[in-house]
C-alpha cells in the first residue's frame, strides 16, 4: 500500500483518535467520536472506524445529529432492560427469594409501559418526519447530473449549459488508485456550495448510488428516474460504493465525487467538452440502442 | 390413565401397535414423529447454512479475494445462507418441529387435525430443500453456478442477470416449501380452533399455542403473495411476460412490494413462536405464572396485524413519495409498542419469582437482552431519513442477525434444552447447556456487534471484497464466528452424552413452575396421548 508521508501520519492520528474513543464508545459515545474523525479520512472510511463518515452536507449533519440522539436512546433502553434483568437475576434467584410471589397483573404498570414507549416514539417521530420532509424537498438545482448504473460501472451525463457540459463519461474502478477499491478512472465533479441534483437510473439491473459523506443513497432502477439533491459545503474527494446487489462485481463499482471550487468546476466543465463523448454524439446513440 | 384404557379393547390395542421403521418415519402421521423429523431436518439444513456462513466469514476475514476466485460465487453463498436459514432452518425448527410436537400436547389434543397433510407438509419442505441444493450446482449468472441474487431474489438481477436455470430451481424450492408451510398453517389453525381440550377456552390457552395460531395466520395470508410474486418472476424468466421488466411496461419495484408484503410478516413468522417459547421458559423457571397473560397474547396478535402494513420500510431508497415514506415510518414505529409490552412482561414475570438458572433459562434471559438490542436498532432503521445512510450497510446485517441469529436461534436452543427431556426422555447435562450458552452469547456478540461499526462507517452488504479500512472489525467478527462454532461443538457433545447416558428424565423434570399439559405426560410421551381428553378446570400456565 503506498501512502504519502503526510497521509500516513494523518491516518495514524485518526486511528489513535478512534482507539481513544473506544472507552467512551463503550459508554455509548457515538457523539464524541464523530468529531474525532474530522482530522483525516474525509470522504472515506478509516481503519477501526466506529461511527459515521464525516458529514459535508446539511442533510448528512442532520442525520448525524438525529442518529446520535437515537443511539443514546437505544443505549439507554438497552441498559435499562439489562439492568432490570440483572436485578431480577440477583434479587429473585432461588436462593435469595425461595417463595415466589403470585402477582400476575398490575394495571398501572401495564398502562405505563404501553404509554411511555408511545410518548418516546412520538418524540422520535416528530424530528424524523421533519428531517424526511427536508430530505425529500425539491429546491431549484444549480447543477444537474444524470447518473446511470451499469453492471459494473457508473456513467455520468452533464447536460449542456452555457459554459460547457453536454458530455457523458464512464467511471470505472481504477485498481491503482488509493484508497483501494474506492477510486475511479474518471471522477464525478461538482462545485462546492451549489445545489446539485442527481437523477439516477440503471441500464441493466438495479444498482444504488451512495456517498456516505453526503448522507444518502438512492436506488438506480431500470425504467425509473429517481432524484435526490445535495449541497456539499467542503471541497474534497468523497467516495461511495454501489449499495444494491447487482451481480458478481457488485463490490467493484465505486463512486468518486470531487467537490471543487466554482472556478475549477467551470474549467473542468469546459475541458470536458473536448475530453469526453458528446451527449448528442451519433455514435453514442447507436451504442445506446 | 389413558394407557390403561388402551388395553381394554382390540381396536385401541391396534392403535398402539408401533409401525415399522419405514412406515414410522417416511409415512408418518404422528405429530410427535413429524415434529422430530422437522427438528432433525432443520438441524441438517442448519449445518449446511452454517457451512455457507463459514465460507462468508472466512472470505471477509481479510480484504481481497481469498477463497472465492469468482465473487459471484460469494453472492451464491450469501443467497444460500439466507434462504436456508430462513426457510429450512428457523421455520422448520420453530414451527414444524416445536409447533408439531407441543401444540397438540399443550392444548390436550391427541394429534394434529390433518395427520396425513402434516406428513406431506414435511416432505414438501424436504423436496424444496433438495431443489435449492440443486440450484447451487447449475448455471445461474453467465459463467457461474448457483443463484447469486440474495434471498430477496430481486429482478432484473434474478431475471436478465441470471439466465441459467439456478434461479428457476430456487423459485421452485420456495414454491414447494411455501406450499408445505401453507398446508402446515391450515393444519395448525384447524387444530388450535377445534381440538382444544374441554374447558380450554382461547383465553386459557398456553402462550406457545397462541403464538403458533398467530404465526399460522401470518403464513396463510403472506405466503400466497410470495407464491404469486415468484410465479410472475418465473413467467418473466421463461414465458416472455414483462411484469417486472420496464421494456414491456413492467416495474422492478412491483416485485419488491410483493416480496416485502410477504417478507415482513415472514420475520414475525420466525420470531413469534420464539416469543411463545420464551414465555413458558421464563414462567417455568421463575415458578410464577406469566405476567399479563392476555396482554401477552394480544400483543402477539397486534404484532401480527401491524406486521402486514409496514412492508415498504425495506424500500426507503427506491424512490417512494414523502407521504408513503412518512406512513411507513409511523406504522413501523407502532410495532415497537406491543414488542415493548412483551419485553417488560417477561421481566415482570421474573420479578418476585424464585428463579432457577437452568441452561434453558440462561438462553431465555440472554434472548430478552439481545432481542432488545436488535429491537432498538430496528427503531433506528425505521426512520426513513436515517435509513438513507444505513440502508444496505452492515448496520442492517447487524440488526437482523440480532433479532434472528441471537433471537430466533437462541430460542431454538432454549427450546431444545427445555423440551429435550420431554421429547426423548434423556437429559442434556446442564453444564453443556450453560457452556454452550456462554460460548454462543460471547461468540455471537463478538461476531455481530462490530457490524454496527462497519455499517456506520459505510460498509455495504453483500460485498465479497472491501476497502482495507474495514479490515479490522471484519477480522474481529470472524473470531466471533469461531467462538460461536465452538459452542456448537459443545452442543453436539451434550446431545451425544444425553443420548448415551442411562439417566432418564422424570415426567416433569422442572418442578411446580412447569404447568402446561405436556408435563403431565410421561417422558417421552406415549405414541398416542390423551385418549381420554383432559378436562381443564383451572387455566394451565396462568391464573
Amino acid at each position: 500500500m503506498t501512502i504519502t508521508g503526510s497521509h500516513e501520519r494523518q491516518m495514524r492520528t485518526t486511528q489513535a483518535q478512534h482507539r481513544s474513543s473506544w472507552g467512551l464508545a463503550a459508554l455509548g459515545a457515538f457523539l464524541v467520536s464523530t468529531s474525532s474523525a474530522l482530522a483525516a479520512g474525509i470522504g472515506q472510511p478509516v481503519p477501526w472506524q466506529m461511527d459515521r463518515q464525516v458529514a459535508v452536507t446539511e442533510n448528512a449533519r442532520d442525520i448525524h445529529a438525529f442518529e446520535n440522539g437515537m443511539h443514546w436512546l437505544s443505549f439507554g433502553i438497552s441498559l435499562f432492560v439489562l439492568g432490570l434483568l440483572l436485578y431480577c437475576v440477583y434479587r429473585f434467584s432461588e436462593k435469595a427469594n425461595p417463595t415466589p410471589s403470585k402477582t400476575t397483573h398490575n394495571t398501572m404498570i401495564e398502562v405505563a409501559w404501553t404509554i411511555v414507549p408511545v410518548l418516546i416514539l412520538v418524540a422520535v417521530a416528530i424530528p424524523s418526519f421533519r428531517l424526511l420532509r427536508t430530505q425529500l424537498s425539491d429546491p431549484k438545482a444549480d447543477v444537474l447530473v444524470k447518473v446511470i448504473g451499469h453492471a459494473w460501472y457508473w456513467s455520468y451525463e452533464y447536460p449542456a449549459v452555457e459554459n460547457g457540459g453536454g458530455f457523458t463519461f464512464d467511471a470505472n474502478l481504477d485498481e491503482d488508485k488509493q484508497p483501494k477499491l474506492l477510486g475511479t478512472d474518471n471522477d464525478m465533479v461538482v462545485p462546492v456550495n451549489k445545489i446539485v441534483k442527481i437523477q439516477v437510473t440503471a441500464a441493466d439491473v438495479m444498482h444504488s448510488w451512495a456517498v456516505p459523506s453526503f448522507g444518502f443513497k438512492i436506488d438506480a432502477v431500470p425504467g425509473r428516474l429517481n432524484q435526490f439533491w445535495f449541497k456539499a459545503d467542503r471541497e474534497g474527494t468523497y467516495h461511495g460504493q454501489c449499495s444494491e446487489l447487482c451481480g458478481a462485481r457488485h463490490a467493484y463499482m465505486p463512486i468518486t465525487v470531487q467537490v471543487v471550487s466554482e472556478e475549477a468546476y467551470a474549467k473542468w466543465l469546459a475541458e470536458g467538452k473536448t475530453k469526453f463523448a458528446r451527449i448528442d454524439d451519433p455514435s453514442k446513440f447507436a451504442d445506446a440502442r | 390413565m389413558a394407557n390403561a384404557a388402551a388395553h381394554t379393547g382390540h381396536h385401541d390395542a391396534h392403535d398402539h401397535h408401533m409401525p415399522s421403521f419405514f412406515s414410522r418415519w417416511f409415512l408418518s402421521t404422528n405429530h410427535k414423529d413429524i415434529g422430530t423429523l422437522y427438528l432433525l431436518f432443520a438441524f441438517c439444513a442448519g449445518i449446511m447454512g452454517a457451512f455457507l456462513s463459514f465460507g462468508i466469514r472466512m472470505e471477509m476475514e481479510e480484504p481481497g479475494l481469498q477463497y472465492f476466485a469468482n465473487p459471484g460465487t460469494y453472492n451464491v453463498f450469501v443467497t444460500g445462507h439466507g434462504l436456508i436459514m430462513v426457510f429450512f432452518m428457523v421455520m422448520p425448527a420453530l414451527i414444524g418441529g416445536f409447533g408439531n410436537w407441543f401444540v397438540p400436547l399443550m392444548i390436550g389434543a391427541p394429534d394434529m387435525a390433518f395427520p396425513r397433510m402434516n406428513n406431506i407438509s414435511f416432505w414438501l419442505t424436504v423436496a424444496g430443500f433438495c431443489s435449492l441444493v440443486c440450484s447451487l450446482f447449475v448455471e445461474g449468472a453467465p459463467g457461474s453456478n448457483g443463484a447469486g441474487t440474495g434471498w430477496t431474489v430481486y429482478p432484473p438481477l434474478s431475471s436478465a442477470g441470471h439466465p441459467g436455470p439456478a434461479v428457476d430451481f430456487a423459485i421452485f424450492a420456495l414454491h414447494l416449501s411455501g406450499a408445505g408451510s401453507i398446508l402446515g398453517a391450515i393444519n395448525f389453525i384447524t387444530t388450535i380452533l377445534n381440538m382444544r381440550a374441554p374447558g380450554m377456552t382461547l383465553h386459557k390457552m398456553p402462550l406457545f399455542a397462541w403464538s403458533m395460531l398467530v404465526t399460522a395466520f401470518l403464513l396463510l395470508l403472506s405466503l400466497p403473495v410470495l407464491a404469486g410474486a415468484i410465479t410472475m418472476l418465473l413467467t418473466d424468466r421463461n414465458f416472455g411476460t414483462t411484469f417486472f421488466d420496464p421494456a414491456g411496461g413492467g416495474d422492478p419495484i412491483l416485485y419488491q412490494h410483493l416480496f416485502w408484503f410477504f417478507g415482513h410478516p415472514e420475520v414475525y413468522i420466525m420470531i413469534l413462536p420464539a416469543f411463545g417459547i420464551v414465555s413458558h421458559i421464563i414462567s417455568t423457571f421463575s415458578r410464577k405464572p406469566v405476567f399479563g397473560y392476555l396482554a401477552m397474547a394480544y400483543a402477539m396478535v397486534a404484532i401480527g396485524v401491524v406486521g402486514f402494513v409496514v412492508w415498504a420500510h425495506h424500500m426507503y431508497t427506491v424512490g417512494l413519495s414523502l407521504q408513503t415514506q412518512s406512513y411507513f415510518v409511523f406504522a413501523t414505529m407502532v410495532i415497537a409498542v406491543p414488542t415493548g409490552v412483551k419485553i417488560f412482561s417477561w421481566i415482570a414475570t421474573m420479578w418476585g419469582g424464585s428463579i432457577r438458572f437452568t441452561a434453558a433459562m440462561h438462553w431465555a434471559v440472554g434472548f430478552i437482552f439481545l432481542f432488545t438490542v436488535g429491537g432498538v436498532t430496528g427503531v433506528v432503521l425505521a426512520n426513513s431519513a436515517v435509513d438513507k445512510y444505513l440502508h444496505d450497510t452492515y448496520y442492517v446485517v447487524a440488526h437482523f442477525h440480532y433479532v434472528l441469529s441471537l433471537g430466533a436461534v437462541f430460542i431454538i436452543f432454549a427450546g431444545v434444552y427445555y423440551w429435550f427431556p420431554k421429547m426423548t426422555g434423556h437429559i442434556i447435562p446442564e453444564w453443556a447447556g450453560k457452556l454452550h450458552f456462554w460460548l454462543a452469547f460471547i461468540g455471537a456478540n463478538v461476531l455481530f456487534f462490530p457490524m454496527h461499526f462497519l455499517g456506520l462507517a459505510g460498509m455495504p452488504r453483500r460485498y465479497a471484497d472491501y476497502p482495507e479500512a474495514f479490515a479490522g472489525w471484519h477480522k474481529v467478527s470472524t473470531w466471533g464466528g469461531h467462538i460461536f462454532a465452538l459452542g456448537m461443538v459443545v452442543f453436539f457433545i451434550g446431545v451425544v452424552i444425553a443420548l448415551r447416558s442411562s439417566r432418564r428424565a422424570a415426567d416433569n423434570p422442572w418442578g411446580e413452575g412447569a404447568t402446561t399439559l405436556e408435563w403431565t405426560l410421561s417422558s417421552p410421551p406415549p405414541f398416542h396421548q390423551f385418549e381420554t381428553l383432559p378436562r381443564i378446570v383451572d387455566a394451565p400456565g396462568h391464573h
